[in-house]
């Protein structure tokens, strides 16, 4: 069973954060944007495993790193879907979903190209108003814009 | 955090007539002392006389100094400094800041790095939240009340700011609105949906003579502009269509008055001047009073 060799690594983490089944072409967008480059722990990145459920899949093992709510919640665009196992002394003790957040802080670039975000330097900034549509409103030009339509900073 | 004019969208009904009241005590008596040593930048990134008279000629009544610029070309963002650099540098010279720029929601940013308060004088596409105020003031001003008006827009529905604004400051006050445009042209979806959020009662025409707009209190024109059809025939069929003339105002009711953002082209002719009915002269007179009141409540003064 490939499952269990997977809970095998999982379990292998004394502390730390582990986020299984992302779909292999999210795994470096993931890794992105939760700044993983920044950190001085152990990180292992899997790619392209072969998954039962989806078919290839990846893994990110991040030790000694327990991601806030606001940072977990800036993979709300791109990964809705998946689900951080946080993990003390080798047991999953808590698991974590995307929650989308009300406001959104420089993850999305505007759609708009006239607006003045994509012409100064400086943060974009939408307001969610519409967590199930996934409508999106700039709080610069006011635009309403769809989060499938919206590319990542 | 000071206190900027950016956007209509979250003006309450309160805060709309308060400043509708400041402008009638201007109307009252333009000519004040109330600006007396302060300052008062216009920073015009995109030219616009008429707005930047208006704002100036309101400084000047009310006793301020104007610095700024009316043209990009002659400002240091031609050298590519940024917005925020700009602001910062004038806001450490005036007391407030008149802008306008061709960027949407540049108006916004500004308020957010600025020292001081930030009146906007049009963001690109976005807003212009001054243009609305005086149609407002107008509409008060002609009908003594805000309340339960019948409201004909005419013309380009679909990429005319003034008339969505319009829409969206009118939700506080039960209007009947009338859409008159050529389908091309018609109202986007979208402030369909808002009307429709907010109660706003619509119908919508795509003819516009004598019966359509019999029972209209205010008719609010707007151009017909060519290079916004994507089929020319199209433009061709409709363009006089949309054009008000003396004699369509023969059934009309006496408190009708026709309001236009200027500047006007052919869709008025020339011959509705002279009527009564008339208001899009006075409507741009009414800017400076309205201006006047912004910039005071921007700058926390009080004139009775």
């Amino acid at each position: 069973m490939n499952n269990k060799k997977t809970e095998l690594l999982v379990a292998a983490l004394e502390n730390g954060t582990v986020i299984d089944h992302i779909p292999s072409e999210l795994v470096f967008t993931i890794a992105q944007l939760l700044e993983l480059e920044k950190l001085n722990s152990s990180v292992t990145i899997g790619y392209n495993l072969t998954s039962k459920k989806i078919g290839k899949k990846g893994v990110i093992k991040v030790a000694d790193k327990f991601f806030s709510d606001e940072e977990i919640s800036r993979l709300s665009v791109v990964a809705p879907n998946v689900v951080l196992s946080i993990i003390r002394n080798f047991d999953v003790v808590e698991k974590k979903e995307v929650i989308t957040p009300d406001e959104l802080h420089g993850i999305v670039r505007c759609s708009n190209p006239k607006c003045i975000t994509n012409n100064e330097p400086m943060s974009t900034y939408f307001h969610v108003v519409d967590k199930q549509a996934g409508t999106l409103k700039c709080h610069y030009c006011e635009k309403e814009q769809n989060k499938s339509k919206v590319k990542l900073v | 955090m000071t206190k900027s004019f950016v956007t209509i969208a979250d003006l309450s009904k309160e805060k709309i007539m308060s400043l509708l009241e400041a402008a009638a005590r201007f109307e009252e008596n333009p000519n004040r002392k109330t600006l007396d040593g302060k300052v008062i930048a216009t920073l015009f990134f995109e030219p616009s006389t008429r707005t930047r008279l208006s704002f100036e000629t309101a400084v000047n009544r009310l006793g301020g100094r104007v610095i700024g610029f009316s043209d990009a070309a002659t400002s240091s963002s031609s050298k590519g400094e940024s917005l925020k650099d700009t602001i910062m540098m004038v806001g450490n010279y005036a007391d407030l800041i008149v802008m306008r720029h061709h960027l949407e929601g540049a108006a916004r940013y500004a308020s957010e790095v600025s020292p001081v308060p930030i009146i906007n004088a049009g963001d690109g596409a976005n807003q212009h939240p001054s243009q609305t105020m005086l149609d407002l003031y107008s509409i008060y001003k002609t009908q003594g009340t805000l309340e339960n008006l019948n409201i004909y827009l005419v013309g380009d529905l679909k990429y005319g700011r003034t008339v969505h604004s319009l829409l969206m400051a009118m939700r506080h006050f039960n209007p009947q609105f009338h859409f008159i445009a050529p389908k091309e042209l018609a109202m986007p979806n979208e402030y369909k949906i808002y009307c429709k959020e907010h109660g706003i009662n619509y119908v919508e025409h795509t003819d516009f003579n004598e019966e359509t707009i019999a029972d209209a209190d205010i008719l609010y024109m707007t151009r017909v502009q060519r290079e916004r059809f994507t089929d020319l025939m199209e433009y061709e069929r409709v363009k006089d269509v949309y054009i008000l003339k003396a004699d369509m105002l023969k059934g009309t009711r006496d408190n009708l008055r026709i309001l236009h953002p200027l500047p006007r082209v052919n869709e008025i002719a020339t011959d509705v001047d002279d009527s009564p009915k008339a208001y899009y002269f006075q409507q741009a007179k009414n800017g400076l009073y309205v201006r006047e009141a912004l910039i005071c409540d921007c700058l926390g003064i009080n004139e009775k």
